[in-house]
């Protein structure tokens, strides 16, 4: 199902703008994943999909050439997974998977039977009878995705799915949700403040911040194109460098670096992966800091911009915190951005 | 163990505590059973008197049974989803509404019973039916079932539990039925059986309410007390005891068994 959103925005009655207008296309089989921080909107625009949150005049959210805008809830044929997983303590785990075909008055028979697809799919096999309140918090979560699934429903929607496990879980139930969702073959929108997260799981990714989407594209597009400086900072955490642009050269404390022709009025970003250190470098600053994290070095440099830059070195070797070194940064790894101007 | 003389001075304050409670219990029991109750134990033991509450006080204790029953009847079909309507709608209106329920229980029943007389007195048909005692009842028990619920719809993530419901495909209806009734169950049983016990056991209330022909088991205990000889008295509380017990332990029961998983 290909899901289509038009000019979607909330207001509440306070006032407050969570969701300023705001267009968005999945295609069939897509996983879409609405990236970031808190406070974004990115769950409202989930809820106004689902039809839990009745959306401002003027919303238009289509699946295939349906128009569902004004359809209730519980007739969209929506699979949802909460963030609190939302499991019924009052039913066993086949019976919570089977509620959705129960209140859609499949029989028995057939129930029984896609309930078992379901449960293997999710190999949750041997838990079947169990009560959900005695089940780990990954079982909870699968138990979450089968629900969703068991009806077949027309889009699948997760709403921070791995944020109610601990942080050794989240690691490994990310590949396996990931690999799950491919197994289900549905149009997917997930949820996430997770950077990580939505690049694992996603074919695309829509960051959002403040209400208004900043930029939609493949987890590739967003690391090395970003349109912002929101998107750069956020996806990879690119460091600013803030310094004045003259006569093609970007002027920093420590030294100039040269910049693409006809560059001007530009925020300049780069990424700790394409900091470089070299004896021949145009750029000199001070080690402040040096941490060992297994594959390369992870140095902090002071006195090249005003703030501490870091560096990932994947040497054998570092140098010392005190030390004095060189630094190269090719013109092609640095992201030139136009100004913010918020 | 040891016995220390610290221990021997908790023993005995606890055995003495619990023969102060249980001691006029037993004695109400025996002088409910025997012969003569002033010449004692040796006049011999009898279900004379147990009987004679039966003759006498039949109608009492089928009008308090039926009372209570459509008491809950009522409670459990307003309490529960008003209940259900202060959870959804956290918000000041609710605290008020729920405070306003609350209040039969700060004003005294003998009040409320004036105020009911006042109002509803001159429709003599209202007046002189049962159901005039039952509205008494439902007032002063209702708020015991509407906090009963509420505390557990309260403690439970209602609103993720409906919104998953929904996005599965149930109804307002069913989403009640299926979701909030069977979670709401411990506090709808805890609430059931309160409300019955106290319908039951209500004396102030409906001492201002009866009417000759309308008494409940506690009016007919006082009036039994008040005229009849003292034998007959203590068999009325033995046959109170014998109604009471075995209903308190049958939903202490279930309240149990609702709290394990239901399939």
């Amino acid at each position: 199902m290909t899901l289509t959103i038009r000019n979607a925005s909330k207001t509440y009655p306070d006032g407050t703008r969570a969701l300023l207008p705001t267009d968005l296309t999945v295609g069939e089989g897509e996983i879409l994943s609405l990236l970031g921080p808190s406070g974004c909107g990115k769950t409202t625009l989930l809820r106004i999909i689902a039809g839990l949150e009745t959306p401002d005049a003027g919303t238009q959210v289509r699946f295939d050439d349906e128009d569902v805008t004004r359809l209730a809830v519980e007739r969209r044929n929506v699979g949802m997974v909460f963030q609190s997983y939302a499991l019924f303590p009052n039913m066993s785990v086949r019976a919570n998977i089977g509620y959705g075909l129960k209140v859609r008055k499949v029989p028995r028979a057939e129930r029984e039977q896609r309930v078992d697809e379901v449960l293997a799919l999710c190999r949750l096999g041997d838990y079947a009878e169990r009560a959900v309140t005695a089940l780990s918090g990954g079982q909870r979560q699968r138990v979450a995705l089968a629900r969703a699934m068991a009806p077949r429903p027309r889009i699948l929607l997760l709403d921070e799915p791995l944020s109610a496990l601990d942080a050794a879980l989240r690691d490994s139930l990310r590949d396996e949700l990931a690999a799950m969702l491919r197994q289900f073959r549905i149009t997917a929108v997930f949820v996430t403040h997770d950077q990580a997260e939505a690049l694992a799981i996603a074919d695309r990714i829509a960051v959002m911040s403040q209400g208004v989407m900043q930029q939609v594209g493949r987890p590739e597009e967003l690391y090395r194109e970003p349109v912002s400086s929101f998107v750069a900072r956020f996806i990879g955490n690119a460091m600013p460098l803030p310094g004045t642009i003259a006569d093609g050269h970007l002027i920093l404390p420590g030294g100039r670096l040269p910049l693409a022709a006809g560059t001007s009025d530009a925020e300049v970003f780069v990424r700790a992966e394409d900091v470089h250190l070299d004896e021949a470098g145009p750029l000199s600053g001070t080690v402040e800091t040096v941490a060992f994290s297994g594959g390369h070095y992870r140095i902090g440099l002071a006195g090249v911009t005003g703030e501490t830059l870091f560096a990932t070195h994947p040497g054998r070797q570092a140098p010392r915190p005190g030390d004095s070194v060189r630094l190269r940064i090719d013109a092609g790894d640095l992201l030139v951005l136009p100004q913010d101007r918020s | 163990m040891r016995l220390t003389l610290p221990r021997l001075l908790q023993l005995a304050v606890t055995l003495l505590t619990a023969a102060f409670l249980i001691v006029p219990a037993i004695q109400s029991i025996l002088a409910g059973l025997t012969v003569n109750y002033f010449r004692g134990l040796s006049s011999g033991f009898t279900l004379r008197w147990v009987g004679e509450v039966w003759r006498l006080y039949a109608d009492s204790i089928l009008l308090s049974m039926g009372l209570a029953v459509a008491c809950l009847g009522v409670t459990l079909v307003i309490g529960v989803p008003a209940a259900y309507a202060l959870a959804k709608n956290p918000g000041r209106l609710s605290r008020i509404l729920e405070e306003f329920i609350s209040l039969p229980l700060a004003v005294p029943g003998l009040a409320l019973a004036l105020a009911l007389l006042q109002l509803y007195g001159s429709m003599t048909g209202f007046r002189t039916s049962w159901t005039f005692i039952l509205v008494g009842h439902v007032l002063y028990t209702l708020p015991f079932m509407v906090r009963s619920v509420l505390a557990v719809l309260m403690a439970m993530d209602l609103k993720s539990l409906e919104e998953s419901a929904a996005t599965l495909g149930a109804s307002t209806v069913t989403r009640f039925r299926t979701i909030v009734v069977p979670n709401a169950m411990p506090g709808i049983l805890a609430g059931a059986l309160t409300v019955v016990t106290l319908s039951i056991g209500e004396f102030n209330l409906t001492w201002m309410l009866h009417t000759p022909y309308l008494k409940t088991l506690p009016v007919g205990l006082a009036d039994s007390y008040a005229s009849m000889r003292l034998e007959i008295a203590s068999a009325y509380t033995l046959v109170f005891f014998v109604m009471i017990v075995p209903l308190l332990m049958a939903m202490q029961w279930a309240t149990d068994r609702a709290q394990r998983i239901s399939r």
